[in-house]
């Protein structure tokens, strides 16, 4: 068996890759990838949780809420890739450093 | 097993063992994916890191969501991804630097947030794993249920969510 | 043993089930060449071996020895890994399929048809790496064109697929062949038949929805940089998935290996499922031979403003059809 802290430093590297990724690049679809890193990651915490918990036949809240982000970073991914299609069309670039229009 | 400098360091079993090159996988898959300069390249490391991801959910005895990771990961939401990098493909080529002007600052957050994780992780005394599951459809059947009783307001929520999303990309992505 | 349970004879299995894949995609090309040669009324392949049959094995030895060119512009790690991995999806999804009385060809796992619907997923990325790494406008075009096709019509495939699930009642494909089903069952589910086709069409590239790779307008699409064996790979992708479709296809709509006697000789089922899926292939290159090429804008017309209306519609009814008739 696995031991469940094991699985908790994996998510907790991953988490820290996505967050610097959301950080520190300048390509807005790489910081969206960034932002799918760190779900993941959570979802990974979720289901670690519901396998070492008390009682995983009868309590399936974590696997309800991993399957609950699955369908909510859909949406996520659609529409941040749709803002980033339609600002490339706009600007010629999705570099978020260059969108600086509301900057004084 | 004793290591020089007589650090103690136990055995894996076999599980343990074939656990530790699937997480090495993601990991190193998931690091590719913010340092590689090539954005499609990133995509692409993301794509290994989801199928890491559902690896673990194997471990996890969790196969529906495994198979849905990769339903809606990789066979969605990366697809996506890589889409969106062929339609803006000019980015590829050019650029200095990957990276922003706080890169610096950002590296130095992520890595003491993944410290202060790990010293977590490390020092709570976690329960041992909880009891065996069976994994055949009555899992499955249960989650089901779950959905349609206890969660039923978030599952309705989310999907009033995925139909608005639907509907704004295609607002949002039409040509005007 | 146990890891002679867990990893030995799967992969032993699975080595069989690869080299007979093989085989078939080898005689598949021939199968294909005749019938088309018949539809159009000419001999086809007939100077290797009594009626053509070496052909195959020609086609082989001159793809291994055809040189090796890998263009200077291309991105090479992932120029060599886009053919592999277009073949990976096809062969992997063979192993949920019943191929005997409670026999899959891999393992019964408890999310058989999740399984189906996760490799469709995952079938486009060989086409999509290809198109990006050949650095190529067709190329790109070609891949682009090929994964909005493949992810537009999983949405359809995967209602009718739930559809399906649902008046199964069971995840398991080796339950799904072997569960009874009554007589209006059968008709809905051949209802659905045709469309299921359409969508499978689409997502193997078949004509007349090869649109990815049409050569009067993207020369060849995203292979157009590809030669020798690793040209060879798609080409070889395409027809195994024509068989894994329709291997598919007989298993959902057609009792998969089921046939007079199959329950008492356990070596019918594997026969049965064989003869099921070469009349699919007959049904793949017939159409091929008979309807012309859609227009891009048409195909996806169809499937948003067609298919995915329908599936929906179909997919209540057969809940209904769950609820209250089973």
């Amino acid at each position: 068996m696995v031991p469940l802290s094991w699985y908790l430093m994996l998510a907790a590297f991953l988490f820290s890759c996505g967050l610097y990724g959301a950080l520190a690049r300048r390509n807005a679809i790489a910081m969206l990838m960034g932002i799918e890193l760190m779900l993941n990651a959570a979802n990974i915490n979720l289901v670690a949780f519901w396998r070492h918990g008390v009682g995983p036949m009868e309590d399936l809240t974590g696997q309800a809420f991993a399957v609950l982000i699955i369908g909510l970073a859909a949406a996520e991914a659609a529409v941040g890739l749709a803002l980033i299609i339609a600002v490339y069309r706009e600007r010629r670039t999705i570099d978020v450093d260059e969108l600086d229009l509301l900057s004084g | 097993m004793q290591l020089p400098l007589g650090i103690e360091v136990p055995i894996p079993t076999f599980e343990q063992f074939v656990f530790i090159q699937v997480a090495l996988l993601t990991a190193v898959a998931g690091l590719a994916v913010v340092i590689s300069r090539n954005l499609f390249h990133s995509a692409l490391a993301l794509t290994l890191t989801f199928f890491g991801v559902a690896g673990v959910y194997v471990f996890l005895e969790a196969e529906f969501l495994a198979v849905s990771q990769v339903l809606v990961y990789v066979g969605a939401i990366a697809m996506l991804i890589a889409f969106a990098i062929m339609l803006t493909r000019s980015m590829m080529y050019g650029r200095t630097s990957p990276l922003n002007n706080q890169w610096g600052k950002s590296s130095l957050f992520a890595f003491l947030f993944f410290i202060g994780l790990l010293a977590f992780a490390r020092a709570t005394p976690w329960p041992a794993a909880g009891e065996e599951v069976v994994a055949d459809e009555a899992l499955i059947g249960a989650l089901g249920r779950e959905f349609v009783t206890t969660y039923v307001i978030a599952f309705e929520v989310l999907g009033l969510l995925l139909l608005l999303a639907l509907v704004g990309a295609v607002m949002l992505a039409r040509d005007r | 043993m146990d890891w002679l349970q867990l990893l030995v004879f799967p992969a032993i299995r699975a080595l069989i089930l690869i080299f007979v894949l093989l085989t078939g995609f080898a005689y598949l090309t021939w199968y294909e060449r005749k019938l088309l040669a018949r539809f159009q009324v000419r001999y086809g392949p007939n100077r290797a071996g009594k009626f053509g049959l070496l052909q195959p094995a020609a086609d082989a030895v001159k793809a291994f020895f055809k040189e090796e060119i890998i263009p200077n512009h291309v991105d090479k790690p992932v120029y060599l890994l886009a053919p592999a991995l277009a073949l990976v999806p096809a062969l992997i999804i063979w192993a949920v399929i019943p191929i005997a009385k409670g026999t899959p060809a891999i393992a019964d796992v408890n999310i058989g048809f999740l399984w189906i619907l996760a490799v469709a997923g995952i079938e486009s990325y060989g086409i999509i790496l290809a198109g990006w790494s050949s650095n190529n406008n067709y190329s790109l075009l070609g891949a682009l064109r090929s994964s909005a096709q493949m992810v537009s019509y999983e949405l359809p495939l995967g209602l009718f697929l739930v559809s399906i699930l649902m008046l199964a009642g069971s995840f398991s494909l080796v339950d799904l062949v072997e569960g009874s089903r009554q007589w209006w069952e059968w008709i809905w589910l051949w209802l659905a038949f045709p469309f299921f086709f359409i969508c499978i069409l689409a997502e193997t590239n078949r004509s007349p929805f090869d649109l990815p790779e049409t050569e009067n307008e993207l020369v060849a699409g995203f292979q157009t940089e590809y030669g020798g064996m690793k040209f060879a790979l798609f080409f070889i992708a395409e027809y195994v998935n024509m068989i894994s479709t329709s291997a598919i296809m007989a298993t959902l709509f057609f009792g998969g290996w089921k046939g007079p006697f199959a329950e008492q000789y356990i070596w019918l089922g594997p026969v049965y499922l064989l003869i099921k899926v070469l009349i699919l292939l007959f049904l793949f290159i017939w159409v091929r031979a008979s309807i012309g090429r859609p227009r891009y804008d048409q195909l996806m017309k169809f499937c948003w403003q067609f298919m995915l209306p329908l599936g929906l519609v179909y997919v209540s009814i057969s809940a209904v059809l769950a609820v209250f008739l089973k």
